[in-house]
This record gives structure tokens, C-alpha cells and sequence, in this order.
């Protein structure tokens, strides 16, 4: 399910490195919960950001929900099909509907995320309580 | 997603949605679903076909007696006179103040017989405001765990329901009911609901949901009925602009502001509010509801700040998509002689003003 060379944040995004640059969405479990999803707003192309700051808002049905910046450094392509077809995060959150692509300034934050495993087992707990 | 707290009051139909892999909430101190397909796929449903919905947390409030009508009259602001035997009604529970309790759905069974729906978080509340008015030769009895009730709601929801009552529900008016049966359990059968649709809601006994919920299930196969929940019945009502308690109405709103001064008869006998309504209308009302659509990118959302001419002036009370319009749609607050159609606003969205327009209301109207 969670696929084996992404990282995870327990705030529910995942990274994909390529060379210096990581590539963020957010993962299934967050997209089920989020429901249907309406509406996306990504920060601009040459934004900074440190870890932990809001990086996008996803306007679901029901509410919205911020997503957080799972790595620091500067947005260099936001994910523009999310613009006209936001649904695509329902449907293929680790693949096709990826967020943002961020120029890592600190790549070692990459280490403090968890592998598909812990995720996996993070979020089977969770899910276990409903 | 935390534990379900002890103190989360349940429907009779928990476990029903549970085994239907509804995602629950803490609605108002109750288990309920939000949504079991998705909110947007049982929306749909409501609209074209037929959702069926557990309503079981509201609230029953019954008032019997040689007095119920005076009693039932000075509590609410509508004019309960102007109710036949079968029929119901919409109207508020008042504090003095001019504020609402509630709004509640008043139905007369007999002259002598009054029942009351009322929403499940304020039943409690609204049952002792009712019962400490009382100074009349009646009585007032708090039934809520007397009845399940079921929400049949769509085009095919009269087919889906006359299969399962020999009742002719073709005969039923809207805001009319009748008491009769559904799949052999006695019923209250009401052409009413909280969708903008065409329907039903059935008053039964609790211990006869789970399999009356089975039967209308069945009966509505052909039809594509779907279970829907509170997320469907939240985009169902904005786009019909009926009001949600602790949102468009509260205890600081009166129904003059809300847009609601249909409900409030001046020219009946005392009522709870009463003067405070008359003086509010004597002096005017400072600020109304009134209807938008996003024209900028976002969603105005409860509690958002609306701004005019640059500075703030009121306040989001719902918003969200509207699936069947395909716009962001939303009611607030606005001063009175602002709060008309054409009036270009800004939504405060994340620190960002948005632009949208206010317009007519109710967004969805269905073809009679």
C-alpha cells in the first residue's frame, strides 16, 4: 500500500527524494479521511519553507485541513492538474497527485521520517481505534 | 481519531453503520455517520434518486392535554392555530430576549395532542425551557428515546417508501402527516425533511429501526437508494438555505435576522420573544442573512470574517461546495441595507481576501 521508497511524517505527507529534490504529497490514509476533496491551494513556485510550516490547504467536502511542510527548502514546481482536477487526490495520492517539488535545504530531515513500515504501523493503530 | 468517549449517546442504528463502514463523528454529543460512500456520491443520490438517513438523534418533545394548544402557541412563535389535525409546522423556541432555544418542527396530532421535533443536541434544554414555561393545564413529556426516526429523501423516495405502507402517501401533503404503518410497525409518516427534496421522515419505535432500516433499503434498491450522512445532510440544507442551530441560528440571532420573520406571527397571542421581537422590528434590524457564491478561488467557511468596502462588517455561518451548483456557496451576516443580491464582498480565507457576491436564496430549488 504505502510504497517502500517514500518517507512519512505522522502528520499524514510523504517525500519522494530525487537527487536534491523531494517530492511531497499527502498518503492514502489522509486522503480517506479528508474525504472528497474540492479544492487545493499550493503555496507559489519560489517559496521557502522550513519543516512544520504550512506548505498547502486542502479543501475537502466538509472542511479544511493544512498540510505541513514534511521538509525545508524552496517550491520549485507546484503540482499544476490539481489546479483543474483536484479529485485526483482521491484517487491517486502517492502517484499522479503529488503536491509540491521542494529543493531540500536540509536533506538530513529526511532521516527523522519514518519508513513505509513504521508508517504503515503508525496508521494501522490509528485506524484500529475507530 | 480518538476513542469513542462513554458519554457519546448512539442511535439504535450504531452498529448498522459501523457494519457499514461509515466514518462517525462526535455530532453534538452523539455517535452519528458524516458519510458512508462519500458526501458528494450521496448527495447525488438525494438529488436524482433516494438517500436514506438516520435522524434518530433528534429530539422529541410531546404536549398533551385540555391546554396543550395555549401552551403549544406561547412557546413558539408561528401560529399554531392555523394548524389542521395532520399537519406541521416550522417555527422557534424563544428566550425572552428575542433569541433562539431552538428551531423546531411542530406537529398537531389531536387538539389536545401536540408533538414536537427538536434538534439532538438542544432536546435536553429545549424540554425544560418548555416545561418551566408551563403555567398551563398541560403536559409536557420528553419523549426522545420513545422514536427512531428515518429520513426517506429524494425523487424516488415516495415509491421507495409506499412499497412498505398501505398508507397512500400520495395523499400526504408537504408539511402534512399521517400516523399509520411501515413494514407492520406503527408509524407518524411526515412529507418533511431537511434536504430541499421531495420525502419522508417516520417517526418509529427504537427497537423496530435496524429492521425497518433493512426494509427501506431493500424497497429503494431499484432506485439506487444509498445511506447518507451528516456531510450529505449539511450540503443538502445549505443549498436548500434551511437554517442549522449553532451556525445561521443561536441564542443571540432572533429569527428577524435570520431571515426567518415568516416564523415569527405578531399577529397572534403573547409568545416567548415576542417583545423583543416587536422591538426589534419597531427600531430595525441592524444585520440579516443573506446568501453568497465565491467568485475568487477558496471556500468561505463558518466563521469566516466578510468584508465590505475594505473593512470588516460580518461573518461566514455556513459555506462549503455546493455539489448539485458546482459553486462555493454560503450564507452570513451582513448589515441589513448590505445584505441584498449584487453586493460584491470579501471573504477572509486564510488571511487573504477573496472575492464573492451575495445573491438570492435558496441556491437549489427542486422542479415541483
Amino acid at each position: 500500500m504505502y510504497p517502500a521508497n517514500f518517507h512519512y511524517t505522522k502528520e499524514h505527507e510523504w517525500v519522494r527524494v530525487e537527487g536534491d529534490i523531494g517530492v511531497v504529497g499527502i498518503t492514502d490514509h489522509a486522503q480517506q479521511e479528508l474525504g472528497d476533496i474540492v479544492y487545493v491551494d499550493l503555496p507559489k513556485v519560489g517559496a521557502t519553507m522550513e519543516q512544520g510550516q504550512t506548505l498547502a490547504s486542502i479543501e475537502s467536502v466538509k472542511a479544511v485541513s493544512d498540510v505541513y511542510a514534511a521538509v525545508s527548502g524552496e517550491v520549485v514546481e507546484v503540482n499544476s492538474l490539481l489546479a483543474t482536477s483536484p479529485e485526483k487526490l482521491n484517487e491517486d495520492p502517492h502517484g499522479d497527485a503529488w503536491l509540491v517539488k521542494i529543493k531540500l535545504s536540509a536533506p538530513d530531515e529526511i532521516k527523522q521520517l519514518l519508513s513505509a513500515e513504521d508508517y504503515q504501523n503508525y496508521v494501522g493503530a490509528e485506524g484500529s481505534k475507530h | 481519531m480518538p476513542d469513542k468517549p462513554a458519554t457519546l449517546q448512539a442511535t439504535p442504528l450504531n452498529a448498522v453503520h459501523r457494519r457499514l463502514g461509515a466514518k462517525m463523528v462526535d455530532f453534538g454529543g452523539w455517535d452519528m455517520p458524516v458519510q458512508y460512500s462519500g458526501i458528494l456520491d450521496e448527495h447525488h443520490a438525494v438529488r436524482k434518486g433516494v438517500g436514506l438517513f438516520d435522524v434518530s438523534h433528534m429530539g422529541e418533545i410531546e404536549i398533551h392535554g385540555p391546554e396543550a394548544f395555549a401552551l403549544t402557541d406561547y412557546v413558539s412563535t408561528n401560529a399554531v392555530a392555523k394548524l389542521k389535525i395532520g399537519q406541521a409546522q416550522y417555527s422557534g423556541l424563544l428566550y425572552d430576549h428575542g433569541g433562539f432555544v431552538d428551531d423546531i418542527l411542530v406537529h398537531k396530532v389531536a387538539d389536545d395532542h401536540y408533538f414536537i421535533c427538536v434538534n439532538a443536541s438542544n432536546q435536553d434544554k429545549d424540554y425544560e425551557y418548555i416545561a418551566a414555561a408551563n403555567g398551563h393545564n398541560a403536559k409536557v413529556e420528553f419523549a426522545g428515546d420513545r422514536y427512531a426516526q428515518l429520513a426517506i429523501q429524494g425523487p424516488h423516495g415516495p415509491a421507495t417508501l409506499q412499497k412498505l405502507t398501505a398508507t397512500d402517501l400520495a395523499a400526504i401533503q408537504y408539511y402534512h402527516f399521517t400516523d399509520g404503518k411501515v413494514s407492520g410497525t406503527p408509524a407518524r409518516i411526515a412529507r418533511t425533511g431537511y434536504t430541499g427534496e421531495d420525502g419522508f421522515e417516520i417517526y418509529i419505535a427504537p427497537e423496530e429501526a435496524e429492521r425497518i432500516w433493512g426494509e427501506i433499503m431493500n424497497a429503494g434498491q431499484e432506485f439506487g437508494i444509498k445511506p447518507c450522512g451528516l456531510g450529505a445532510r449539511n450540503t443538502l440544507r445549505l443549498e436548500a438555505k434551511m437554517a442549522l442551530y449553532g451556525h445561521e441560528i443561536h441564542a443571540s440571532i432572533t429569527p428577524l435576522e435570520a431571515d426567518l420573520a415568516w416564523i415569527a406571527k405578531f399577529d397572534k397571542g403573547d409568545f416567548l420573544g415576542k417583545a423583543a421581537l416587536a422591538k426589534q422590528k419597531e427600531q430595525g434590524v441592524t444585520r440579516k442573512l443573506v446568501g453568497f457564491e465565491m467568485t475568487g478561488r477558496g471556500i468561505g467557511r463558518d466563521g469566516y470574517e466578510v468584508y465590505l468596502d475594505g473593512a470588516p462588517a460580518g461573518w461566514v455561518t455556513s459555506g462549503g461546495p455546493s455539489p448539485t451548483l458546482n459553486k462555493n456557496i454560503g450564507l452570513c451576516y451582513l448589515p441589513t441595507d448590505r445584505a441584498k443580491p449584487g453586493q460584491q464582498i470579501q471573504i477572509m480565507i486564510r488571511n487573504q481576501p477573496v472575492e464573492a457576491i451575495t445573491v438570492p436564496t435558496p441556491f437549489y430549488k427542486r422542479a415541483k
